[in-house]
């Protein structure tokens, strides 16, 4: 208590000079000169009050750090049923989850719908970024601009050729990855930071192009009006465009706009199932070890025979591949694109969420990405603070679980003796 | 079996090697040793393509591959140790070991995996346990069961006694001398000169990046000048 009165007093000496001169006085025009005008006496007792907080917290920090110590830390892996029983529950509860995903929008609101195919567009980003950064371990701060390729490829195609949505569905993908392809040849040969800056830069640069190139993609005003996905050819609007049918007057029930949005939700869960086994798959093939494997160690790596510059792009391409696919969906729910759509923000909230469900694990993406895009929506009265609260959160994570709510748990494979 | 010829590889505009030439037999040890930034590493380094020779050639079984890249070079019948251990930490030993056995098939993995965990029966205690929470003998026993798993015709070992206790040096030196009598060729690079020149068929001597002596094994652990500079005296 003697040690901590010093620093004490003097973190209470800085707090109030510091808030004396950001709110205590003013600095206001009047005419030509400058006055000085005082707060008033509420704002006064308010910086008393934060003074002799910070005062008392600085005085008492070792007192209150035992107190946290005491305190439990919540354990979620220790309310899980032990393994053997998870291994036997587990084909059950996959198959649960995937009916209930498809039986489930027919009973709720429309608006829930909507936000679950947003929700599922993030599962998919987080999945793709989760090659890159948690298997491979290249942080990649520019991952939207695959998403914009993959969006503005779909856009693009249906307006000037009048492609359908399936047709440009594997081309956004492929387009993407070509992207992921150029763009990491020469800078896989960085690392760490400088590899998160040039890839920051990239994704800036497709924003920018896409914002100026005008005549192609309409700038900032974006491209409006694009196609949504048709079943087998079957539109869901009210009325068909020439030479199609619409849904409803095919199987011969009344129009409901809900339809269009189950149907975009539907789209969505597949291609996140798809996604899923993909990238499950690959995950066991011996690529996705030596993803790994250079993740921990590339000197050792290359004196095994393995080439650092192959595996690294081929996560960076399939990354960039599953950006392309959710862009391409994307710009078809959205039905309007523009640049604003693809700002950094996005790319640092996919990041968040691979980060927060623990980089490597799938599980742990899904859930986050559920996170990330419902509670937002539920925080909706605290709009000017959702930033500040997703800070909070983001701190509280890094101290109670810094690996993420699933950490990862390695696919485990057993070779048998032949 | 592996041939350097006239090898010089420079680190920017510092020169590490000068015109090394050495020769590995099939079938023997061959050792290396030297004072600490004589050139050991590098030499090994040279080999595996990184950093590349700047003039000479070299040569495995014949053919050239200071032109290959390192990960060409690692597939062609020799494996390396590197300095250091550089197992992977986070993955359990048998992944370890099959990451040696990437460009095997699966039956020839099994196969070499058996006969890894016969040399080293320690890592089949420990077989599911991580990499990195084994102790360093554990851990230098992987690494080279590691490099073994790719079934190399050449094994090169960067210095496999650092840092490890004299009763896991001599047993990692045994299991040296096993593998060749299986019939592995050995490129050993060492500090621990008097270890390595005991069991080495023959050995060279580096010193400032220039070979500067080479002989039997026995020989050059009489040799005077050898035991003042690298034996005690």
């Amino acid at each position: 208590m003697q040690r901590a009165l010093f620093p004490a007093l003097f973190a209470a000496g800085v707090t109030f000079l510091l808030t004396c001169l950001v709110i205590g006085v003013k600095l206001v025009q009047g005419g030509p000169t400058l006055t000085v005008v005082g707060a008033d006496a509420d704002t006064w007792s308010w910086i008393a009050f934060a003074v002799v907080i910070v005062f008392l917290v600085q005085l008492l920090k070792e007192p209150l750090l035992g107190l946290k110590q005491r305190l439990p830390m919540p354990d979620v892996t220790g309310l899980l049923p032990d393994e053997q029983l998870r291994n036997r529950l587990k084909p059950w509860l996959i198959a649960l989850i995937v009916v209930g995903l498809f039986v489930w929008p027919f009973m709720v609101s429309r608006g829930a719908v909507d936000l679950a195919t947003l929700t599922l567009i993030y599962v998919m980003l987080g999945l793709g970024l989760n090659i890159v950064v948690g298997f491979a371990g290249l942080l990649d701060l520019g991952y939207v601009a695959f998403y914009a390729v993959g969006a503005y490829t779909y856009a693009l195609l249906s307006e000037y050729y009048g492609l359908s949505f399936w047709v440009c569905l594997p081309i956004a993908g492929l387009l993407a990855a070509t992207f992921g392809c150029i763009l990491g040849f020469p800078v896989l040969r960085l690392r760490g930071d400088y590899l998160a800056i040039v890839t920051l830069g990239f994704g800036e640069i497709i924003r920018i192009l896409l914002n100026n190139w005008t005549n192609v993609t309409g700038g900032p005003n974006g491209i409006g009006g694009i196609d949504k996905p048709t079943l087998f050819g079957l539109e869901f609007n009210r009325r068909a465009s020439e030479g199609a049918q619409t849904f409803h007057a095919f199987f011969g029930i009344q129009y409901d706009s809900s339809y269009k949005v189950i149907f975009l939700y539907l789209v969505a869960v597949l291609l996140v199932l798809l996604t899923i086994y993909i990238i499950n798959r690959i995950q066991r093939m011996p690529i996705g070890r030596a993803w790994e494997a250079l993740r921990e160690d590339e000197i050792a790596c290359r004196s095994l025979g393995l080439n650092p510059t192959v595996i690294k792009l081929s996560a960076f391409t399939l990354g960039a591949s599953f950006a392309g696919f959710a862009g391409c969906f994307f710009a078809a729910r959205q039905g309007f694109i523009s640049p604003e759509s693809f700002t950094f923000i996005e790319s640092a909230i996919i990041l968040a969420i691979v980060v927060l469900g623990g980089m490597g694990s799938q599980l742990g993406v899904i859930l986050a990405a559920i996170a990330m895009t419902i509670l937002p929506e539920l925080a909706r009265e605290f709009q000017e603070y959702r930033m500040l609260m997703f800070g909070g959160v983001m701190v509280l994570m890094m101290l109670w679980r810094p690996q993420g709510l699933l950490p990862m748990k390695r696919p485990h494979l057993e070779l048998k003796a032949s | 079996m592996l041939k350097l010829d006239n090898v010089s590889t420079f680190y920017g505009k510092i020169q590490a090697l000068h015109n090394v030439s050495l020769e590995v037999n099939q079938g023997e040890i061959l050792t290396l040793i030297g004072a600490n930034g004589a050139g050991k590493t590098t030499l090994m380094m040279t080999i595996c393509g990184d950093p590349r020779a700047q003039s000479g050639h070299i040569a495995f079984d014949g053919r050239p591959i200071q032109q290959l890249s390192t990960a060409d070079i690692m597939r062609q019948g020799l494996a390396v140790v590197p300095e250091g251990r550089r197992i992977f930490a986070g993955m359990t030993v048998e992944e370890n070991l099959f990451m040696g056995s990437f460009f095997r098939s699966r039956s020839e993995a099994s196969v070499q995996l058996d006969h890894v965990l016969t040399l080293f029966p320690r890592l089949r205690e420990r077989f599911h346990q991580r990499g990195g929470t084994m102790s360093g003998g554990e851990q230098q026993m992987l690494a080279i069961g590691r490099a073994l798993m790719s079934q190399p015709r050449l094994l090169l070992l960067d210095e496999p006694s650092l840092g490890l206790a004299p009763i896991i040096i001599q047993q990692i030196f045994e299991i040296i001398e096993r593998l060749r009598d299986e019939g592995v060729t050995v490129f050993l690079v060492e500090q621990n000169a008097h270890q390595a020149l005991r069991i080495a068929d023959r050995g060279y001597v580096l010193e400032n990046g220039r070979i500067v002596m080479s002989g039997s094994g026995d020989a050059l652990l009489n040799d005077d000048s050898v035991r003042k500079a690298y034996l005690g005296g």
